[in-house]
């Protein structure tokens, strides 16, 4: 029932498709072959997974995009979407063990899902380009695609639909949950949902380390040459809790902001560098205040813009409360920081001139 | 105090809905539940504004100003003078991508 309110309303508010494009596709394209998979994680595949996850050769963990099919599929078999991003196809592959069908892989340009869907290229056209070059329609007698939940931001199913004549069919949010789901082509509501435990969290983090590798080996140097090793520890200390510890303790950080939340734990790791240097009996005074106080503003200003950069990786920040984050707490950062460099290149130049 | 995501673009027009059910299955954060005779706003402030559901409601009951909540991608637009909602999600660059 609900399915016919789709396809009559969709009728009666979506732009007629454009019938001309698609003859000249099909016309100029000839139908692709099938290629052949397996369900099997390969050793390769493992290692592939593993640069993929520490970022090396981001833009190159890319599947032929077209049709795949797996074990025997027959006219009736199944057809499930996946981008051609090598964890996302394997991840539903390896899900699929066992289930003879057919996998459609978009070009998502080596993006997973989600990431493709925000961008548009997991999306309405890709999806029915790829319906159309593959020969779909003579390959399977039904008419329904199978696409995961977390490509909805890109594919619009009632578009897809009256312009490919597929029904999209929207399946859970793991691929793990997937033989459970084809039992009753229902997903609960705890499949419908997007988590982010601590493991989803930590496999991000070598990338985002990675990210920051080499402004914090020049910020080491340079502290090391004004202030010190201690000082220079301190840089590599704040990217890491900034990067890796930021993102494990998320949840447990008081208050709900990001930039907040990575000020409390600059905040934290601040106070005993701070200390160290306060505690030194053969520092003056003054020079004890100035360092102590540059620490106590640098440190949770760079975990603060960390944590505030971690809200792309996450699966819940809106853009509406990102903004307002960055109106809000960027200049203050800024101005915690830049206050901090200074009392640091003052400090240095004290020191600097007592040698001298 | 220092939540910054309770307010967001979501906008729901109840009237128009024909209670196809289509975003409480694709809102990865049960923004919306099944009600009684069209669907209801469950927990908004949840939203996470990645419109999902506004692309797929047939009846066009629902609207939001889509975008990807990326400070990285966003901060980056603006150094380049660029406008903030302009920015495109950094991910798909060669160096600094932030997601995947």
């Amino acid at each position: 029932m609900s399915s016919d309110k789709i396809t009559s309303s969709a009728c009666s508010c979506v732009p007629q498709p454009d019938k001309n494009q698609f003859i000249t596709l099909t016309s100029k394209m000839q139908e692709s072959e099938i290629l052949a998979t397996t369900s099997r994680s390969t050793l390769n595949d493992r290692l592939d997974h593993f640069f993929a996850r520490v970022g090396v050769n981001r833009m190159g963990h890319i599947v032929k995009p077209g049709l795949y099919k797996l074990g025997n599929p027959t006219r009736d078999s199944q057809v499930f979407v996946s981008a051609n991003y090598t964890l996302s196809f394997d991840a539903l592959r390896c899900a699929l063990a066992g289930t003879d069908c057919y996998i459609l892989v978009l070009d998502t340009k080596g993006i997973n899902v989600w990431c493709a869907a925000g961008k548009g290229t997991f999306g309405t056209d890709e999806l029915v380009k790829r319906i159309m070059w593959s020969g779909l329609y003579n390959i399977v007698r039904h008419r329904t695609v199978i696409v995961p939940q977390l490509g909805a931001p890109g594919i619009s199913a009632h578009e897809v639909q009256s312009r490919s004549g597929f029904k999209v069919e929207f399946g859970p949010v793991r691929a793990t949950d997937l033989p459970e789901y084809l039992k009753t082509h229902k997903a609960t509501p705890e499949m419908r949902r997007v988590h982010f435990a601590l493991k989803d969290r930590l496999v991000l983090t070598p990338v985002e380390l990675r990210h920051a590798s080499l402004p914090t080996v020049v910020a080491a140097i340079a502290l090391y040459l004004l202030a010190g090793s201690i000082a220079a520890l301190a840089a590599i200390t704040t990217v890491i809790t900034g990067t890796v510890l930021f993102p494990a303790l998320l949840p447990f950080i008081p208050t709900h902001d990001f930039s907040t939340k990575g000020l409390i734990l600059g905040l934290l790791v601040a106070v005993p560098f701070a200390t160290s240097f306060a505690a030194d009996p053969a520092m003056p005074l003054l020079m004890k205040a100035i360092i102590s106080l540059a620490f106590v503003l640098t440190i949770p200003a760079v975990t603060a813009y960390l944590a505030l950069n971690f809200t792309g990786c996450t699966t819940f920040t809106s853009r509406t409360g990102v903004k307002k984050e960055i109106y809000r707490y960027v200049p203050v950062m800024a101005l915690m920081a830049g206050s901090g460099t200074l009392l640091l290149i003052i400090f240095g130049a004290i020191r600097l001139m007592e040698m001298v | 105090m220092f939540d910054s995501y309770v307010e967001n673009t979501l906008q729901y027009h109840p009237d128009r809905c024909i209670n196809c059910l289509r975003c409480t299955q694709v809102c990865p954060h049960g923004v919306f539940g099944e009600g009684k005779g069209h669907v209801e706003l469950m927990r908004p402030a949840a939203c996470m504004e990645c419109g999902a559901c506004a692309s797929n409601c047939p009846a066009r009951a629902i609207e939001v100003q889509s975008g990807v909540g990326c400070a990285w991608a966003m901060i980056g637009a603006a150094l380049r003078g660029k406008d903030m909602d302009s920015g495109d999600c950094c991910c798909g660059g060669e160096d600094g991508s932030c997601c995947k």
